[in-house]
Parts: C-alpha cells; sequence; structure tokens
C-alpha cells in the first residue's frame, strides 16, 4: 500500500500544510496515508462523465446584505487570547531569522 | 439530580410546580456531575459559577410555565463557542481559548432559560468516532467504562446517558451526533443542513457540519431542535425555510407511511445482531401500520472515499487559521514567523488532525485535484441522486446508526483505515445534507444498538413522528446503564 504516496510526498505535503512530520513519524503517517488513498482512488471506478460536481448542500444562494460594520467594541478581550501582545497590537517574530545567513 | 429517570416533562413539572427552583435543579446537577463524571470523564469544563448565576436570573423571573425548557440545565459540546468561557475543541491548539462571542444555538439556548453547566469532551476538532482523540482525556461509556462512547460527540453522548443532564448539544459532519447516540442508548438528531446556524460552531467540514440535540428521549429532541433551529444572517447557509413545531406530529403514529430499507446499509461489515435488531425494528413499525420496501442507494459504497476526500479538504483549509498569531497556541521555541506556523500547528494539533489536514492538502494539491477533490465532489451529486429517488417512494429511510456496538478503549485508536470505515452509514446524509436520527432499537451483549430514520430535506417532523411511534411501542430507551454499581 505504501507505494501510494513516498515519504518524500509525505513531507511535502505536511510541509505545504505548513506541518512538520519528524523521522519518527514519517513511516507511520506514510503508511496510513497510503492505505487512505488507496481507500480515495475506489472512486477511479465510478463513471462520472457531465455529472456536476456538488459542493454545497445549502438552500441559500447568493444571499446578499448590506456591507456594514458590526464594531463589538470587543478588543480587549479579542487581545487576551492573542499568544503575546505589546500596546494593544498582537506581538510576533522577525519574519527573517536574523541568525540566518540570507 | 440524576436524570436517568426523567424527561423535560418531570422536570418541567416540578419546576412549575415549585418542588425546586432552578437553583436548587442546578446544584443538585451540579452536585451529582461531580460525583458521576469521576467515571465517565464527560466534561472538559464545568461552568459551575456561570450556572448558577443564570439560574438565579431565571428564578428572580420566574420559571415559565409555557416553556419545558425554563431552567433547564444543558450541556454544550466544546465545539461551540461561548463566550468568556474556555472552548477548546479538544484541542492543545484551542486549551485557553476564550471566545468573545457565543454560537448562536448556544444564544438561542439562553434566550428560552436554559442552564448551561458545562462544556462537553469530543474528538479534537470533531475529527474521530471515539473521543479518544481528545487532548485531554477519555470519556467512557456508562454502559460499559472498558468501551468508547463513540464519537466526535462523545462527551454530550456520555453525559446524557449517565444521567448528568437531560439534554446536551452536539455537532455532526459523518455521524459525531447519531454513532454516540446509538453507543450510549440515546437520541440524536442531525438536522438537515442549514436547519441550525453554524455560526459559533468551530468548523470542521464547512459544507457537511450541523448542530443537533442528544436527549433520553424523541420529544424531548423535538422541542430541543424547536429551540435551536431557523435562518440567521451570521450564517448565511442557514435556511429561510420556515421552521415548524418539530413536535406537532408525534402522536401521529406511522399507519400510511412507507419506510426504505435499503439493501446496501444492511451488507457486508454490518454486525449480525445490527442487522437482526434492524429488522426486527421494521417488523415492528409494519404492526403500527407502516409499508415496508426494500430500497437501493446503489452509490453508498463509495460514500465514505468520497466523505474523506471532501471533509479532509475542507478541514484543511478551515483549520489554516490555527497559525500560533492571533489566538491559539504558539510554540515558544518558534525564533522566526516561518518557523512560528509550522512549530505551532505541528505542536499544537494531534495526529488524527494532521492526517485529515495531509489528506485535504494532498487531494486539493495541484495535479490531484482532479482525481480526488472534483471526483470525489461528482460522486456527492450521484449519492444525493440515490436519495432523491428513493424518496420519491418512501417517506423514511431506516438503517443501522453503526455497523457495531461501542467497541474497547484503544481498540481501533491506531487503525485509522478501520474507523473511517466504521462511518459507512453515517456520512452520506452528511454528503447529501439530510436530516437522520438515532434512537435505541435494541441490545447486543448488554450494550445499546441504536437505528437511524433517515428523512427528506426539511422534513425533521416526520422523523420525530416515526421515530416516537418507535419509543412508544417499545422500552429499549427506559433501560439504564448500571453506573459505579447502582442507577
Amino acid at each position: 500500500m505504501s507505494e501510494k504516496i513516498s515519504a518524500e510526498d509525505v513531507k511535502h505535503v505536511a510541509s505545504l500544510a505548513k506541518l512538520s512530520v519528524s523521522d519518527e513519524q514519517l513511516p507511520y503517517f506514510t503508511e496510513q496515508l497510503g492505505q487512505i488513498i488507496g481507500l480515495f482512488e475506489t472512486l477511479g471506478e465510478v463513471n462520472t462523465d457531465g455529472v456536476k460536481p456538488t459542493v454545497s448542500v445549502t438552500d441559500q444562494l447568493n444571499v446578499m446584505r448590506d456591507d456594514i460594520a458590526d464594531n463589538w467594541q470587543e478588543r480587549d478581550e479579542l487581545l487576551a487570547n492573542a499568544p503575546e501582545t505589546m500596546d494593544g497590537y498582537i506581538k510576533v517574530p522577525t519574519i527573517i531569522d536574523e541568525s540566518e545567513d540570507n | 439530580m440524576n436524570y436517568l429517570n426523567e424527561s423535560l416533562n418531570s422536570i418541567h413539572d416540578k419546576l412549575v410546580n415549585k418542588e425546586l427552583s432552578a437553583t436548587e435543579l442546578t446544584k443538585a446537577t451540579l452536585a451529582n456531575i461531580k460525583v458521576v463524571d469521576k467515571d465517565i470523564n464527560s466534561f472538559i469544563t464545568v461552568t459551575e459559577e456561570e450556572a448558577l448565576a443564570s439560574a438565579k436570573a431565571i428564578d428572580e423571573k420566574g420559571i415559565d410555565a409555557e416553556n419545558l425548557l425554563s431552567g433547564m440545565p444543558i450541556a454544550l459540546k466544546d465545539n461551540l463557542v461561548t463566550k468568556g468561557v474556555n472552548t477548546t475543541a479538544a484541542s492543545k491548539m484551542l486549551a485557553d481559548f476564550k471566545p468573545i462571542y457565543s454560537a448562536t444555538a448556544v444564544e438561542k439556548l439562553a434566550a428560552v432559560d436554559t442552564v448551561m453547566v458545562g462544556k462537553t469532551n469530543m474528538d479534537e476538532f470533531a475529527m474521530g468516532g471515539s473521543t479518544e482523540n481528545s487532548a485531554f482525556k477519555i470519556t467512557k461509556n456508562p454502559w460499559d467504562t472498558d468501551r468508547v462512547p463513540g464519537g466526535s460527540s462523545g462527551g454530550s453522548a456520555a453525559a446524557v446517558a449517565s444521567g448528568q443532564v437531560l439534554a446536551a448539544l452536539g455537532s455532526d459532519t459523518g455521524g459525531s451526533i447519531r454513532q454516540p447516540a446509538s453507543f450510549n442508548g440515546i437520541v440524536g438528531m442531525k438536522p438537515t443542513y442549514g436547519r441550525v446556524s453554524r455560526w459559533g460552531l468551530i468548523a470542521f467540514g464547512s459544507s457537511f457540519d450541523q448542530i443537533g440535540p442528544m436527549t433520553r428521549n424523541v420529544a424531548d429532541n423535538a422541542t430541543v431542535l424547536n429551540a435551536i433551529a431557523g435562518h440567521d444572517d451570521h450564517d448565511l447557509t442557514s435556511s429561510n425555510q420556515a421552521v415548524p413545531d418539530f413536535a406537532a406530529n408525534l402522536n401521529n403514529g406511522v399507519a400510511g407511511l412507507t419506510i426504505g430499507l435499503p439493501s446496501e446499509y444492511l451488507g457486508d461489515g454490518v454486525d449480525a445482531k445490527v442487522k437482526e435488531i434492524i429488522l426486527a425494528a421494521a417488523e415492528t413499525y409494519k404492526q403500527l401500520g407502516a409499508k415496508i420496501v426494500d430500497i437501493s442507494l446503489p452509490n453508498t459504497k463509495y460514500g465514505v472515499a468520497a466523505y474523506y476526500i471532501l471533509t479532509s479538504s475542507e478541514a484543511s483549509s478551515n483549520l489554516q487559521r490555527f497559525d500560533g498569531i492571533r489566538y491559539g497556541y504558539r510554540s515558544p521555541e518558534a525564533k522566526n514567523l516561518e518557523d512560528l506556523y509550522v512549530m505551532s500547528r505541528t505542536e499544537g494539533f494531534g495526529d488524527e488532525v494532521k492526517r485529515r489536514i495531509m489528506l485535504g492538502t494532498y487531494s486539493l494539491s495541484a495535479g490531484f485535484y482532479d482525481a480526488y477533490f472534483k471526483k470525489a465532489a461528482q460522486v456527492r451529486t450521484l449519492m444525493n441522486n440515490d436519495y432523491t429517488e428513493a424518496f420519491k417512494q418512501v417517506d423514511v429511510i431506516l438503517t443501522p446508526a453503526a455497523p457495531t456496538p461501542a467497541y474497547k478503549i484503544g481498540a481501533e485508536v491506531n487503525d485509522p483505515m478501520t474507523m473511517y470505515m466504521n462511518d459507512a452509514l453515517t456520512v452520506p446524509l452528511n454528503m447529501s445534507g439530510l436530516p437522520g436520527l438515532s434512537m435505541p432499537a435494541g441490545f447486543s451483549d448488554g450494550l445499546p444498538v441504536g437505528m437511524q430514520l433517515i428523512g427528506r430535506p426539511y422534513d425533521e417532523a416526520t422523523i420525530y413522528q416515526t421515530a416516537n411511534a418507535f419509543e412508544q411501542a417499545t422500552d429499549f430507551h427506559k433501560q439504564l446503564p448500571t453506573l459505579g454499581g447502582q442507577n
């Protein structure tokens, strides 16, 4: 089953999703994802020629509303959920790691 | 207060007759949770302070004799955001998250004077079928504490089944209300997609997710759905369809109704005893005057594959918001922005969530989109067509809610493929947005077995009518788990 997806592919997909997979977990994820992708491939036997895809089952289409801002006045409570703040702003680390050569 | 032998009606009478105040009821409920939940682990958070404050306010205003939910303690799955009250989705990612608003369903339950007593355990971000994927605790099945309560709404189901509350809300993306209802011998309804606003439900698969009630009996379930249904400007996929009184037809019986039995739901992979119980239920319906017909939903076997492609794709997109910046877990080790994203997500999410994100990312990635995502969305259309055809012939479809009764804790959690296949009987409804209810239909070696009743879009009322006829004719819902050697 594991030929459905290689360990390199798993690493690549993880990086696209901003995840990292440890060397220890790599064989485990590779095998499991391979099995599940094998299951996905069973859809290949269904004839879907000319069938329109369904991406939503809501009965509401193109609902419009006035574009009016609704200020909840909850800045402090929102910021309280941020991992790090300073002077009413959310604090993040430097975008470019200055310790690296780039 | 232990609710094992109670209903909304019986408790409401006590409140109206002033045998109990809302505050006394809430205190007794909290005291019982302290004792019972030590063995069950249904709750992530018990909201004692908030509960006593709401009960006090209700007592000051007085119990509304016309409102069955007035003063009633309820539990909420921990993926429903609650203003100022920790909401974790059972993830390390949100361990300390305090929402600044409440979900519409939560606001609506508060508006009819229910009392929130706590937030219940679940599979992380509702991904799983056993509640073992919680980052915080393992919930036990009250019927056998060595077994899982099902999932992902396992905490809500176990809280109701063990008599800690009469009603709880769950959410259902692929069976997460119905399967735990089945495993716990209670009633769980996944309403039609769009029936209940998803505003404030932490998103998993946005075109699949739906909030619904979990209760000890059918009538109570309809009462809770009455309170939470309806259009909401905050969720533009919520429907404008009129909301009927879901309890109005409860006692109309099933004479004249046609019930379909789909062969695909009773085939390989379904436990023999479960199958026997469902066929016996069909026989009960026949005796009650319903017409039973065999039907076919030929694309059912592709449901699991298509479902996992589509929901994983939606999940991989929905969960991009967890970036360690604005809220949620942030890795203390990250030195630059890229590391901050990757390390926060890698440390904050559990393995099942990572699997789904990776499966979704893979299914949506360049070169694979047509073979996976688009193909699955086309299969979704074919499955919808199967149901549309079937409902030309029948009013309700009867199936098992799960292929087996509750299994042992630890038995399947490391085998995602088996876990996914367990969802084969519940995911097709979410593909099509149809309403479905699970209710007690029998027992296998002392463990509850649920049956699933599927209805036409927005026809929850006929499901409740059909369910209530069975409940009145049987006593499966009256059997109780033995808790810590006592009832």
